[in-house]
């Protein structure tokens, strides 16, 4: 079947279907990772956008439900350049193909993805609709296409009731905007008794746990949108105890503490994008997946400094707040899809907790 | 980190000679190198024996020397240059040896010379086998159970105790020389002699077999600073058991999860930062197909033939930035060229698939066993790019110019299902095609996988491939199949032969139906930032990127696609040096080739590459697209050459020798005709297109004669042939190949032949010098040693030569280049071959005399004149050296070819030897080559009849040299007439002690066996040069050669050599 994909610019890429044959209209966003378009699709931090994979051959090793990073694939559409026929991995159990059409996603194959993402580069991320529907019109369909917004998306990945994942050593209390699995897993691997709240768990309920560390995790949609949040995390910010934010946690963290976000023109999606550590001079490639960042130009430095910038642009990848035992950065040292390279910072974040116990 | 302000000299040492497992790579890598480092003001000091690279070039370093790669020589280098740094990562492992030997000996230490790029102790805990296992296990990395062995006793018994089969890995050697896999304990012994003895420190490594698990590579940069990035993986099609330079290659990995991916990335991050390499490393891995289990093969701590594919399939200049990270630089101060906007500090990403094709000799060594080991094999590569599997490995296919153009190209239909079955158990080069077969046989993927262990992945994308040729056959052809194929990458030939059409019509309907090549750039990021670089690759079904320029003129120059045996890296340093030439007379230039390891794809070269491969559509395309004023086919070899008509077709202009003269000199009777005309002998001979008509015209011409097809290099397929059965069985072999054009038989004269390149304006010519061949007629240029000045003819037979040479060139109509052999028996000279192009001697011989021929050919082609260039047209004055080109063999590397040399050329890649005096000229070319005597002092002779009276000749000089001389009985009789001390020995098929024991007993210097021609060679003969080779003696099978090198070790102090810097030519 044939799918289309129409840009807000009125651009338009004719293709296959894949996935579900639904209408859907999003925000259409790029990712240049080779590998690991299942950590991508499952990522939260999707919810409400149209992914593009520049990458051209997907669905190779198929799906292994094993490295999901939450329950459900999260973008309203994918798009992609080819499908994999056959999946080849001894751990794959399902196609792609059947995953996407199992949770409803629609999708589009065979279109010229390296020219959507030069339009995406060029004109900055847009909004797009996915139709199967040969006779749309394109008049009708393009105030539409323009009026959308992605909207409260954090409210749709959190997690509805709190959990435990147990451990006998420092008491994480995980805040999960739309967190990546791995990033609970990471510090359950070292030990830590993680607790994952909601989203809009009050700063009261957390504290009443009494954990060592306070972790703000990832999520999805524009920063400025999360205004309870944030003045929950006020309060967080006003206790001693260790915050370690990640991503829309980290923007969460500057919006409480008077900084200002700003919608990138077309954000870093991707795991090769190399920070620096400000303190070192070391720089580390990321992964990264963000279309917000933090301005650090009215940026109190009584309040925070940056500890991490991007090296390609200059942009904020992270700060340290002035006295206080709390730091964030914009990347994923999580990885999961993408580098490793800063996993190192969870255990800056157990050391941390572990001192201040 | 900013440089470090202490360097400002630095020595960079090359790779020497081509040789198998060791190619063009090096240039491009330590060409990029020097640029790099004269960028940031640093006088450069090159060391290289090989006259053929870019990089020996005078543009290049301050300083050149061709000198051979031995200890002696780079000590007295280094006291004469006083360099302050040595770089020798960027020299493969020849370089890296050579670098490791002067530390050991506390030389650089001494002379306050320090290495830079990577530490001495880094490059031994990397390659040498203990010390590496012992970091591996300090870091947790796993590598295969392994034992380095020094004697073949400890090597059964832990063998025996891990079980077989094991892999054997001698220590500090080229491409895996002398490794391989041993199924029982006899196959070890044989395997593991071998090996111990080729290692620079006689240490073998044994280890468990690991073979059929994939094999993944990951290319990684580090900086003094400890940042580290990887710059790409690739997955090896042909799994674990094949050498990686003998594999498919894939780019990136394509059956490997994010889980996988980074697992092994980070092991190889680790792995850089343990060993503390600053600069480039290729890490190897072996991963298991069904488990997270992987271990550690191998790790380069250098630039390699894998980062030099790995830098082309990114776009990421790795030895660029290896010399910046030298020099102290960190990868965050290092601008990304790609990009411009972003640094070095960054992963590349890429949006395409790219695929590598080893390009293998077996159709030059037809005796040869087409097995693939983790002995490298193969000669060169192709490369090429699409944005999916299939299209890049069809686009690779025909790259290769091996008369292959998709999966039908070899035909395994006649095989009953059993038999095919145990074809897909071997290994060899044609193994795609095999599976191929079996797809449309319908036997299973899981079937192929259990015979091949190729992951199914790739199984059934060449199902995908097979299917279309089924549709193709069967199916109307729509434009929507149409435009499937082509998106796949089927060429209009392909297409046009499956469905019964024209070429023509296939490619009417396909412009008909918009069906056209699209160009996208290669930006080392997926179009995340913009890029300026103008690299390219077509695909079909997208939007094209790449803009048509326009203002300057453009020309078009076809580069020589991948280095085999008769094409090798010399037409790369012409295609180079034209589109330097044109650049500088104001034109845009534009390079088409699609060999990853050349310096003309590097992407700063021209102002535009398209890799791609060099076929007349693939080349169309991008005509349609830039337009071109012209295109120079004259640089690229015979690659190039075959494209002139196809280019003249397609409308566009062959600057310089028209193709009608090109044809002129090619086709036999218009050449007779020119040569008639101008009063110039050549031997007798005939155009034949079967074999009763050869045997005919042999009879005719009177044994022995030449027999060779027309429009070949190197010499492929020619032979001499002394008798009618001769002449049948040449036949066969060339028939064997696709012959469009005749064959000719020719008068074969003993004589000595000459040989010369000239640059011709059309009325005057300029010939840098004459070269002589020290080997008689009948043995390939390529493979002869040559030497300039010629020194054994006359001055009325370098007279004749001029004349012959501007009487030929002018009827020629040539403009540019033009390249005669000669061959003078007495003050008689005859013609014997005329090409109007480039040839394998232009870089040598502008090297030595300091005549830049490439760049005056071109100015030539542009119109200028010789006499407006500052030169006095005809011969110029001889220099008042000696310079030796010496040809280099790796018939080591190939098991089962027949090494005697003859008409067909079989030498990989030629050193240079220069000096005041012709004997130490010739030492130092010996020298050059691996040929290091003396040593025990014992030699072995079995010469033919006719060359006995010569023999005992240079026996005696032998035994005056210290040498002890054995020889078998006819031999020996000879040479005991000629009152020469021998030893007989017994012939192979004799008791032992006999002629092989000999040999295998290690204390020969040399072995001197002198094949009788014709089909009738002897297979004992065989069998001790086979031997000889794979024990490590020398082996000459030419009695000039003998002679030569008797010659070079008289009157030469080994301890006193001159060394001679080039750049003041």
């Amino acid at each position: 079947m044939k799918a289309f994909l129409i840009l807000e610019d009125g651009t338009v890429f004719t293709g296959q279907s894949i996935g579900s044959a639904r209408e859907v209209i999003s925000e259409v966003v790029f990712n240049t990772s080779m590998t690991g378009y299942l950590e991508v699709l499952t990522d939260p931090s999707y919810a409400g956008q149209a992914v593009v994979m520049t990458y051209p051959l997907i669905g190779n090793y198929g799906i292994c439900t094993e490295d999901m990073e939450s329950e459900r694939p999260w973008p309203d559409a994918y798009i992609v350049r080819e499908l994999s026929r056959i999946p080849s991995n001894f751990r794959s159990e399902e196609t792609i193909q059947n995953f996407l059409l199992q949770y409803d996603i629609p999708g589009i194959a065979g279109i010229d993805t390296r020219a959507l993402t030069k339009i995406l580069r060029e004109k900055g991320t847009m909004n797009g609709m996915l139709t199967t529907d040969e006779n749309y019109r394109m008049e009708e369909v393009l105030p539409r296409i323009a009026a959308y917004r992605t909207g409260n998306v954090v409210e749709k990945v959190t997690c509805r009731e709190k959990y435990v994942l147990d451990g006998n050593g420092p008491k994480v209390a995980l805040l999960d905007l739309g967190a990546k699995r791995n990033i609970a897993r990471s510090l359950h691997k070292r030990g830590c008794r993680v607790t994952v709240y909601p989203a809009f768990t009050k700063a009261e309920q957390i504290l009443a746990d009494a954990p060592d560390g306070i972790m703000l995790s990832n999520g999805p949609g524009d920063p400025k949108a999360c205004g309870d949040i944030i003045q929950e995390i006020k309060k967080l910010y006003r206790t001693d105890i260790p915050i370690f934010a990640i991503c829309l946690g980290h923007q969460l963290m500057a919006l409480a503490n008077g900084a200002d976000t700003y919608k990138m023109k077309y954000g870093h999606r991707g795991g090769n994008h190399p920070v620096k550590d400000l303190k070192t001079g070391r720089v580390y490639i990321s992964s990264q997946n963000h279309g917000y960042v933090v301005d650090t130009k009215n940026l109190d430095a009584s309040v925070a400094v940056p500890a991490f910038t991007n090296v390609n642009d200059g942009t904020n990848e992270g700060l340290s707040y002035t006295g206080k035992n709390i730091f964030t950065v914009q990347f994923h040292p999580e990885a999961c899809p993408g580098p490793q390279d800063s996993d190192y910072l969870f255990d800056r974040f157990i050391k941390m907790m572990e001192v201040d116990r | 980190m900013p440089k470090n302000p202490d360097i400002k000299k630095v020595l960079v040492i090359g790779s020497g000679p081509i040789v198998i497992g060791q190619a063009a790579e090096f240039d491009y890598a330590g060409t990029q190198a020097c640029r790099s480092l004269k960028e940031e003001g640093i006088e450069v000091v090159l060391l290289n024996s090989n006259p053929a690279t870019i990089m020996t070039d005078k543009d290049i370093a301050d300083r050149v020397y061709i000198e051979p790669l031995t200890v002696e020589v780079v000590e007295q280098l280094i006291l004469k240059e006083q360099p302050d740094s040595v770089l020798p990562t960027l020299g493969g492992q020849a370089g890296l040896n050579l670098a490791m030997e002067l530390e050991e000996r506390g030389f650089l230490k001494e002379h306050n010379v320090r290495l830079i790029g990577t530490t001495s102790q880094t490059i031994k805990k990397a390659e040498d086998r203990l010390e590496f296992k012992s970091t591996m296990e300090k870091i947790g990395e796993p590598i295969a159970p392994s034992m380095v062995v020094e004697n073949v006793e400890d090597g059964l018994a832990f063998s025996n105790r891990i079980g077989y089969p094991v892999v054997l890995r001698p220590a500090y050697t080229l491409g895996g020389s002398g490794g391989g896999i041993a199924h029982n304990p006899e196959e070890l012994v044989e395997i593991l002699q071998n090996g111990l003895r080729l290692s620079r420190v006689g240490q073998v490594l044994v280890e468990r077999c690991i073979a059929g698990w994939k094999e993944i590579e990951y290319e990684v940069m580090r900086d003094s600073a400890g940042n580290c990035i990887t710059v790409c993986n690739m997955e090896n099609i042909d799994p674990v058991g094949v050498h990686t330079g003998d594999s498919i290659v894939v780019a990136p990995s394509q059956t490997l999860g994010d889980k996988e991916y980074q697992m092994l990335r980070t092991s190889a991050l680790n792995i850089i930062s343990e060993l503390n390499i600053t600069g480039g490393c290729n890490v190897q891995y072996a991963l298991h197909p069904t488990s997270f289990e992987y271990c550690v093969i191998e790790v380069n701590p250098r630039v390699s033939r894998s980062s030099a594919l790995a830098s082309k399939a990114t776009g990421y200049p790795i030895a660029k930035v290896a010399a910046k990270i030298a020099l102290g630089y960190t990868l965050d101060e290092i601008k990304n060229a790609i990009t411009g906007k972003t640094y070095a500090s960054f992963e590349p990403m890429l949006d395409y698939c790219v695929v590598k094709i080893p390009r293998l000799p077996f159709d030059k060594f037809i005796s040869a066993k087409r097995t693939l080991t983790t002995q490298m094999k193969a000669t060169g590569e192709v490369m090429s790019i699409c944005d999916n599997f299939e299209g890049a490995l069809m686009k690779a296919i025909r790259s290769l110019e091996q008369h292959v153009d998709s999966l039908l190209s070899y035909d395994f239909s006649q095989l009953d299902e059993d038999a095919l079955l145990k074809q897909l158990n071997k290994v060899d080069d044609r193994r795609i095609w095999v599976i191929a077969e079996a797809i449309r046989r319908g036997i299973s993927y899981e079937r192929i996988h259990e015979a091949t262990m190729i992951d199914i992945w790739f199984i059934d994308k060449l199902a995908i491939l097979v299917e279309m040729e089924q549709a193709l056959k069967t199916r109307e052809l729509t434009a929507e199949l149409l435009r499937e194929a082509k998106r796949i990458e089927f060429p209009d030939n392909v297409i046009a032969r499956l469905t019964g059409r024209s070429q023509d019509e296939i490619k009417k309907m396909r412009y008909e139906n918009g069906i056209v090549a699209a160009y996208k750039m290669v930006d080392t990021c997926a179009a995340e930032f913009e890029a300026s670089t103008p690299y390219y690759y077509s695909v079909f079904g997208s939007e094209n990127e790449a803009v048509r320029t326009s203002g300057r003129k453009k020309v078009l120059v076809l580069g020589s696609g991948p280095i085999r045996i008769g094409q090798g890296i010399e037409f790369d340093f012409c295609s180079v040096h034209c589109t330097w030439a044109f650049s500088k007379e104001g034109y845009e230039t534009i390079i088409i080739n699609n060999n990853p390891e050349t310096v003309s794809t590097d992407f700063d070269i021209a102002d535009k590459l398209y890799f791609e491969p060099l076929t007349p559509e693939d080349v169309e395309n991008i005509v349609n697209l830039e337009k071109p004023d012209g295109a120079v086919v004259q640089f690229g070899g015979q690659t190039a050459i075959k494209l002139t008509e196809s280019l003249m077709k397609m409308g566009v202009p062959i600057l310089g020798t028209s193709a009608e003269n090109v044809d002129a000199a090619e086709d036999r009777e218009l050449f007779d005709e020119i040569l008639e005309k101008c009063g110039i002998p050549r031997p007798a001979g005939h155009t034949v297109f079967t074999a009763e008509e050869a045997k005919k015209a042999a009879n005719e011409l009177g044994y022995p004669v030449l027999v060779r097809p027309s429009y070949v290099l190197g010499g492929q397929g020619m032979q001499i042939a002394i008798n009618d059965e001769d002449v049948d069985e040449f036949i066969g072999i060339i028939n064997r190949i696709a012959q469009e054009h005749p064959i000719l038989v020719d008068k074969y004269l003993m004589g000595k032949e000459i040989e010369v390149d000239a640059v011709c304006d059309g009325t005057d010519i300029l010939i840098p010098g004459i070269m002589e061949h020290i080997e008689r007629a009948g043995i390939h240029s390529g493979d002869s040693i040559s030497v300039y000045p010629a020194r054994s003819i006359s001055a009325k037979v370098k007279e004749t030569i001029e004349d012959y040479t501007k009487k030929l060139a002018q009827s020629l109509h040539v403009i540019g280049l033009i390249n005669i052999q000669f061959i003078a028996c007495g003050e008689e000279v005859y013609v014997i071959e005329v090409n109007p192009r480039s040839s394998r001697t232009v870089p040598y011989i502008s090297k030595v005399t300091g005549v830049p021929i490439v760049p005056l050919a071109t100015k030539v082609i542009l119109g200028a004149k010789i006499r407006e260039l500052g030169y006095t047209p005809g011969l110029q004055p001889e220099a008042d050296y000696f310079a030796i080109k010496m040809p280099v063999f790796s018939f080591e590397k190939i098991r089962g070819a027949d090494i005697s040399l003859g008409p067909e050329m079989k030498s990989t890649g030629e050193c240079l030897g220069i000096a005041k005096t012709f004997n130490e000229a010739l030492y130092k070319a010996f020298l050059g080559a691996g040929v290091n005597l003396p040593r025990h002092k014992n030699m072995i002779m079995t010469v033919r009849d006719e060359d006995k009276e010569e023999a005992a000749q240079i026996a005696k000089r032998f035994e005056a040299l210290g040498y002890n001389i054995f020889a078998t009985k006819g031999t020996a009789k000879a040479l005991m007439e000629a009152d020469v001390q021998v030893r007989m020995t017994r012939k192979i098929e004799q008791e032992s002690p006999n002629i092989l024991d000999l040999i295998l007993g290690h204390k020969i210097d040399l072995v001197i066996d002198t094949p009788s021609q014709g089909v009738e060679r002897s297979h004992d003969g065989f069998i001790i040069r086979r031997n000889a080779i794979e024990t490590g003696v020398n082996v000459i099978t030419a009695i000039d050669t003998a002679k030569a090198l008797v010659s070079s070790l008289e009157n030469t102090d080994s301890r006193k050599l001159t060394l001679i810097d080039i750049a003041k030519i």
